[in-house]
């Protein structure tokens, strides 16, 4: 029989359930459960908050109830663990783990942290151009907040040729934290892009969690997912040449079917035939997809070309503020009442000599969604939101947003629904812009620690 | 006969910055050349306009039966600038399911969903 490394997820984001982390932990039979915790801006948003606030760790904020919610099945089952929960302090993070290893009195326990992909203070000189605009980096000189590169697997799996049993990394990309196992468990080398382009584009279809397994799928009486409240996160079985199954739990929610697969294949990817990844350039164009059990697809003829010689950069700026705030209305005239609520609303920003870059007044329920693409003749809704969003330079401009919007309540429309004024109405615009730098300037560093 | 897309494709928009994909998957492989030959990127972008303001790329799967259109300037600026409620675009998919689509009376059973065909 085949060898198989059953790894399974336990995180597509920030924000994701744990419950699916533990249901695959403790049912999953798993060799690995890898965990992808980031946004774009999650690690600028780390860096603002370590700056207002010197007693937050840096990691993830849930690092804790992931933590216990998977340790002890992981333990009892001999599950590794890869996760890019460090954040901004890998270490700190690791040193978190451990902590919790010896609650569970788990003894002799390796854990590794990987850092290396922050690189803040050097930005400028390790790059060139931004990627989007052209403009050079250094135009961005004022307003960095934080630079880190894209990490590949290979650190991961460094770590876990040492003896780590959770390795806790800061940014790595996405796929390779899913494909540092199977590199380390089938002993494929940094350069086998055939291999590595098979892995990358397995870890592309797990690294979003539910979305192989019937999550931002369901469409009623198009695309039914049973239990949809009940989702699991995937599993994949992957064979020494880089062929899988996709699969989950039996007998929790949801369904992975070519169909779900297909969705998650072309996620956030733009050429199919060249998804640049920094282990390998992924070709999901010869994929072949085949039902062959319930809620089991197998996946074959991923591919993969050389790496590239750069690695991806992404670069957190201050960029201003957003004020945002809503109000309501609703029965026969809905739409009438908002639209002098809008008109009010663009008058008193003259009044008040609002100095915003773009503002914006929606009516959430017709056209808040899709803007200038709504149909002219979309029926008028029964309900109304009207929301209002602006951006500006400065925090005082972008309170200006939800004062103007207080004045609705007995100042403005007749058969006006509002809200209590909550304290959110302003928030930090971090802009993320990209650029490259060449692979070899960036040398990652792993430090162990042990319960 | 015309009828929406949504009785023959579905679909999935991803973002990156101020790009956003959307994939369109062929329900059954018979409706895949339909979909190729009559939604071009021209037509996928005048069906945004309003929206999308840069270049449409389209990418084709013929072994998946599926689409991939990347457009640029969909995302008001990016995800973090944006003022859309909805700043990662992850409705903007459900914009192509209201794209009409000819289709042979002789395919007509094969469609999919309830509603008027």
């Amino acid at each position: 029989m085949t060898r198989t490394v059953r790894i399974g997820a336990g995180s597509a984001w920030w924000g994701d359930r744990i419950e699916p982390a533990a249901l695959n932990a403790a049912q999953g039979k798993l060799d690995y459960l890898c965990f992808e915790t980031m946004a774009e801006a999650t690690i600028s948003a780390a860096q603002v908050r370590k700056r207002r606030d010197p007693s937050f760790p840096g990691y993830d904020t849930y690092l804790d109830d992931r933590m216990r919610a998977v340790l002890p099945p992981c333990l009892a089952h001999g599950t590794r663990i890869v996760t890019n929960q460090g954040w901004i302090n890998p270490d700190g993070a690791a040193q978190r783990i451990v902590h919790w290893l010896r609650e569970l009195g788990a003894k002799g326990v390796k854990v590794a942290a990987v850092n290396g992909s922050l690189i803040t203070d050097r930005v400028l000189e390790l790059t060139d151009r931004i990627l989007e605009d052209g403009r050079p980096t250094r135009a961005l000189k004022d307003s960095i907040v934080s630079a880190e590169v894209y990490l590949g697997a290979e650190p991961i799996v460094e770590a876990l040729q040492a003896g780590a049993r959770i390795v806790v990394s800061g940014r790595v990309a996405d796929p390779s934290i899913f494909m540092a196992p199977m590199m380390y468990e089938f002993g494929w080398g940094a350069l086998d892009h055939a291999r590595l382009g098979a892995g990358n584009g397995l870890g592309h279809l797990m690294e979003c969690g539910a979305q192989v397994t019937g999550g931002y799928f369901a469409d009623p009486g198009f695309k039914d997912v049973p239990d949809p409240w009940n989702l699991a996160f995937p599993i994949v079985e992957v064979e020494p040449d880089g062929s899988a199954v996709l699969t989950k739990v039996a007998g929790s929610g949801g369904a992975v079917t070519p169909m779900t697969v297909k969705e998650q294949l072309f996620y956030e990817v733009h050429d199919p035939a060249n998804y640049i990844t920094p282990d390998v350039v992924v070709d999901f164009t010869a994929a072949r997809l085949e039902q062959i059990g319930p809620d089991r697809v197998r996946v074959t003829g991923l591919s993969g070309k050389p790496r590239t010689p750069t690695l991806k950069v992404s670069i957190g700026c201050t960029e201003g503020f957003i004020g945002e705030d809503m109000f309501f209305y609703a029965g026969p005239g809905a739409l009438r009442r908002a639209q002098l609520a809008r008109r009010v609303l663009e008058e008193r920003f003259r009044i008040v000599k609002l100095d915003a870059e773009e503002v914006r007044i929606d009516f959430l329920g017709l056209n808040a969604i899709h803007g200038a693409m709504t149909p002219p003749d979309a029926p008028e809704p029964y309900e109304i939101a009207v929301r209002v969003a602006a951006r500006t330079r400065t925090r005082e401009e972008a309170n200006k947003v939800g004062r103007e919007v207080d004045g609705m309540a007995v100042s403005g429309i007749g058969m006006t629904g509002k809200r209590v004024p909550h304290q959110d109405r302003v928030r930090e615009i971090i802009g993320v812009w990209s650029s490259l730098v060449p692979r070899e300037k960036i040398v990652p560093s792993i430090n162990y620690y042990e319960s | 006969m015309k009828v929406m897309l949504q009785h023959l494709a579905h679909c999935r928009s991803g973002d990156k910055g101020n790009t956003s994909n959307i994939s369109v998957i062929a329900y059954e492989p018979e409706f895949y050349p339909l979909l190729k030959e009559q939604l071009t990127a021209e037509r996928f972008k005048a069906h945004y306009a309003g929206v999308v303001t840069g270049t449409v790329t389209r990418y084709e799967v013929d072994g998946l039966g599926a689409l991939n259109f990347v457009a640029e300037g969909a995302l008001g600026g990016g995800v973090s600038r944006s003022l859309c409620l909805d700043n990662y675009g992850k409705s903007l998919s459900s914009r192509v399911l209201a794209f009409e689509i000819d289709v042979p009376d002789a395919l007509r059973a094969k469609l999919h969903g309830p509603g008027p065909r």
